[in-house]
């Protein structure tokens, strides 16, 4: 099951762990990216905190955490060259999370309530 | 407010941004094949948004030499002229370019700074010199990159009222003014002979890898001319200029802040706001920075109030190394 934020992230479920990337509304506004960081795997973060970040040609944006818990893996490819989030975001994961209040869940939305988010 | 080119935009697909209440493309294409069609062939860019204030009347030339920093004699020899416009505390009013036009003189100023230089100029001039800001007249396009020249060729050119070889890129180019309603046939015919419509994103990558200041950013009210690193455009012998008695306290000043060029180390991007150490220790902030395509690196421009040995620049909490550089980062080749 895929879940979306209000920051513009995707978290996708697998039992204790989520996937979570960037969305293409998110890509788009951002332009070219040239550039992103995540922290280590072991880093326990709250809902919202900032997880890393992605840099485009002319900004950085923060990458927010949808859930809290711990991260388990860091995306390393895409350090080393991040088109793949301009031109497949929702397919290319950033980094996966160990879920640690799994009901977070619930404040997200599902893509339908996300795509009417971006057209407000 | 629209430039006249807003419509031909648009047709291109530009996404366009507020800047300083002019809606201008950010970018069409994308900022980094824009940035290198720039450095390789050439590009051209809606820079409409200018102002145009023409100076004028007997006393017009001996005016400009006490508003201007810089020599404005030098227009004996040369088209233009670029000069900073200091108060008389030695701030950064705007910087300009002048040359001849209409019998006066024309100063190209930045768009979010008109008015408060048709002002400034106004209530600075004597009677024999009159001061009107006719921005309206003029739409403005920059052709710039190697082939400008080549592809100006190819364009009919003869509703252009001034043509001014300068720009904002570090490339060889220049600047047509043009009437507004000229402005869309010259676009088209420029695009249609090769060069590609470049937004404001590419603008900042190019000026910022030749080390061009940005008013705002490198340049303002509170900045002098000589902090900024154009000290070769501040003409102490020329005799009386608003702002000399404090640029020439500053000149001699030891602690006195200057602005920078720093390279990464790393692929951490910087940009403006972020802090500057030296040896560890807070000695400045970013004014300019981000990726410099030419250069295969990241850049920053940075004012700084100490020497130091060793830089950092901190993103977001850490401390990233970066290396003095000698501005311009970017030089074309000759």
């Amino acid at each position: 099951m895929r879940y979306y934020s209000k920051d513009h992230e995707w978290i996708e479920v697998n039992g204790e762990t989520g996937k979570v990337g960037i969305t293409d509304h998110a890509q788009a506004q951002l332009g070219e990216l040239v550039f992103c960081e995540m922290e280590p795997p072991g880093t326990v973060l709250a809902a919202g905190d900032m997880a890393g970040a992605v840099e485009s040609v002319k900004a950085a944006a923060d990458i927010l955490t949808p859930v809290s818990g711990e991260i388990t893996a860091v995306n390393d490819a895409l350090a080393d060259d991040p088109v793949p989030l301009n031109t497949a975001p929702e397919e290319n994961w950033l980094f996966t999370i160990r879920l640690s209040a799994a009901e977070e869940l619930d404040a997200l939305m599902d893509e339908g309530a996300y795509k009417v988010f971006c057209h407000e | 407010m629209r430039t006249p080119l807003y419509h031909e935009h648009l047709a291109a697909g530009a996404r366009m941004t507020d800047y300083h209440g002019w809606e201008l493309p950010a970018q069409y294409g994308g900022i980094l094949s824009e940035h290198a069609a720039v450095r390789q062939r050439a590009g051209i860019f809606d820079v409409s948004h200018m102002g145009e204030i023409l100076v004028s009347g007997t006393g017009a030339l001996g005016f400009l030499q006490i508003l201007l920093t810089h020599d404005v004699r030098r227009l004996e020899t040369k088209p233009w002229v670029y000069s900073p416009m200091c108060g008389t505390d030695g701030g950064t009013v705007d910087d300009v370019i002048v040359c001849r036009y209409d019998g006066g003189f024309l100063l190209c100023v930045n768009a979010a700074n008109t008015e408060k230089d048709f002002s400034w100029i106004r209530q600075n001039a004597p009677s024999d010199v009159t001061v009107e800001n006719i921005s309206e007249r003029f739409a403005q396009i920059a052709v710039q990159g190697p082939d400008a020249f080549t592809l100006l060729e190819k364009a009919d050119l003869s509703a252009v009222l001034l043509q001014s070889n300068t720009g904002y890129t570090g490339e060889r180019g220049c600047e047509l003014y043009v009437a507004p309603g000229d402005a869309p046939k010259l676009w088209r015919e420029l695009t249609a002979a090769g060069a590609v419509p470049c937004g404001l994103g590419a603008r900042d990558l190019l000026r910022t890898e030749a080390g061009l200041p940005l008013y705002g950013h490198e340049l303002s009210e509170d900045i002098s001319p000589l902090e900024a690193g154009l000290g070769r455009f501040v003409c102490f012998d020329k005799g009386d200029f608003i702002g000399r008695d404090a640029l020439l306290r500053l000149r001699d000043s030891p602690s006195r802040r200057r602005l920078i060029g720093l390279t990464m180390q790393g692929r951490a991007i910087p940009r403006p706001g972020y802090a500057v150490l030296g040896d560890g220790i807070p000695c400045g902030a970013v004014t300019s920075g981000g990726v410099a395509p030419a250069l295969g690196c990241n850049v920053a421009m940075a004012f700084v109030t100490s020497e130091a040995e060793r830089y950092t620049i901190v993103i977001r909490g850490k401390e990233e190394p970066a290396v003095l550089a000698e501005l311009p980062f970017y030089r074309r080749r000759k």
